[in-house]
């Protein structure tokens, strides 16, 4: 926190819980898949279900979506532009279990068919959290330039991304590693001090045992 | 951010710098970035303030159809002459309603320091900036000391309803607008962290008990009642009356009083106001018309 999270952010009211963390979760979600979203499955579980309507919640995470900043004044009219821009998207209520009351779940589509499934929640004061991706638990704010590697759960792939990392002068600001099961999928998230490039994650995807690589990149396209 | 309001008074003593100015090097040290580059962005906030307010749409509803209008009630009566509080009081109110009313229809705001509580801070510097005629380059400095403030109590307790109730929303803007404006007065630091507390003083144990959970009722005209502790706060100081307990224990008496306060009247829509049965029943009839 520093001096303009207490004098700021601008941001489109009512709730920096429920509709400002709501569009950065969107926001994040739609740089994750890399791609612009052209189908959106949402489904918002506790206080997003039960509150969301009256906070704009639904509007906020579409406006996200659509790659729209906090503080833009479309965001009431995101599902009017959704349509235009032929993003298809659907809004239900689910009980996702023992999570954040602010949490909701999302299956996108990208316009080439990439798919991401994200569980994120809002966790006050506009800060939010990606809590899963693809079924995999993540755990990243998206303050930084943040890489998901999902791999098979065998030797040697963490050496080939820091390796990686190294070469390229990346420092990693924060690492953890999942695994679902012993020998089956597993996942690394790294938060990065710089940007990786683009051709690094590009070898990565193609490496023997690497499953999927996902990267939140911070650079305004 | 400082960790006491006593450590920026002694700052203001021992470097002959004003409180703003503290403020201010603490933030470029801390973001690591230019005095200029700072300033600008802090001015940005100002500004985007003004915006606001002048932006305000006197047709709008909220979304559950709970608030809207009445800042434009409000001004038609101060332009009648109907109010006791007399114009200036009366403009104060008015934009405090304006802003509040804006957040909960989903319209541009700068939270100052939450969503909840954008109206207080705004509408009492906007009001005196027309009143007096001061620079804008003041109100970025009183904006500064406001920031200040709530950078101390972020560090000693907290700023967000659902950890420390209606107090630590309300009553934290209430004591930032309130140091700003003995900043605005020629006040000194020790003078602005007085302003602070005693307006903190009057709002400690406020409940954050919003009816279905929304950023509407009571938030809005609660913005009313902090800005308008804010300016009775800076002129009982700058008269001279001083808190018996400093700043910084009045701020620790906030932490402690919300974290005895039970969770039904931390932002979770469940007791207070919201478990009335008028606010049961609005949360009935909402979830079903919003659903």
């Amino acid at each position: 926190m520093n001096l303009l999270d207490i004098i700021g952010p601008v941001m489109v009211g009512p709730s920096s819980s429920h509709t400002a963390g709501a569009v950065k979760i969107g926001r994040v979600s739609k740089k994750l898949l890399a791609e612009k979203v052209v189908k959106a499955e949402i489904y918002f579980h506790g206080s997003f279900a039960a509150t969301g309507k009256g906070h704009g919640t639904d509007k906020a995470l579409v406006a996200g979506l659509l790659g729209m900043q906090v503080d833009d004044a479309r965001i009431p009219d995101s599902f009017e532009i959704a349509k235009q821009e032929g993003m298809k998207f659907t809004i239900e209520t689910i009980d996702l279990g023992d999570v954040h009351p602010n949490s909701v779940k999302m299956n996108l589509t990208g316009a080439s068919g990439r798919t991401l499934e994200v569980v994120a929640a809002s966790i006050g004061g506009g800060s939010i959290k990606i809590c899963e991706l693809d079924g995999l638990t993540a755990n990243f704010s998206g303050d930084y330039p943040t890489l998901i590697v999902h791999n098979l759960d065998q030797p040697g792939h963490v050496t080939e991304v820091t390796s990686m990392l190294a070469h390229k002068s990346v420092n990693i600001a924060t690492m953890q590693l999942y695994r679902a099961s012993r020998g089956g999928n597993a996942v690394m998230v790294l938060e990065c001090d710089q940007e990786v490039p683009a051709e690094s994650i590009a070898w990565l995807e193609h490496l023997e045992g690497i499953i999927k690589v996902t990267y939140l990149s911070l650079i305004e396209s | 951010m400082y960790k006491s309001l006593e450590e920026l008074c002694k700052h203001e003593t021992e470097q002959g710098k004003p409180f703003w100015k503290i403020v201010q090097e603490d933030d470029c040290r801390e973001r690591g970035i230019s005095a200029d580059k700072a300033y600008e962005q802090m001015r940005e906030m100002y500004r985007a303030m003004k915006a606001a307010d002048e932006n305000y749409d006197a047709k709008l509803k909220s979304a559950s159809g709970l608030v809207g209008t009445e800042g434009e009630k409000m001004k038609n009566a101060r332009e009648a002459g109907n109010l006791l509080c007399g114009d200036f009081i009366g403009i104060v109110m008015e934009k405090a309603l304006k802003t509040s009313e804006s957040n909960a229809c989903m319209k541009r705001i700068v939270a100052a320091p939450t969503a909840g509580s954008c109206g207080v801070v705004p509408a009492v510097f906007l009001s005196l900036q027309e009143e007096k005629g001061y620079s804008e380059e003041q109100m970025v400095e009183a904006l500064y000391v406001a920031a200040g403030i709530g950078g101390v109590i972020a560090n000693r307790a907290f700023l967000a309803g659902a950890a420390g109730g209606c107090q630590a929303e309300i009553g934290s803007a209430s004591a930032m607008a309130a140091g700003g404006v003995v900043h605005l007065l020629g006040g000194n630091a020790a003078q602005i962290a007085n302003a602070a507390a005693l307006a903190l003083k009057n709002l400690l144990g406020l409940a954050c008990d919003p009816v279905a959970g929304l950023v509407e009722v009571p938030c809005v005209k609660r913005n009313v009642m902090g800005a308008v502790n804010a300016l009775t706060s800076a002129d009982l100081t700058m008269a001279g009356i001083i808190s018996k307990i400093p700043p910084d224990e009045v701020i620790d008496a906030m932490r402690s009083i919300g974290r005895s306060m039970s969770e039904d009247i931390r932002e979770t829509g469940k007791g207070g106001l919201a478990g009335t049965p008028t606010g049961v029943e609005i949360r009935e009839r909402m979830s079903h018309s919003l659903s």
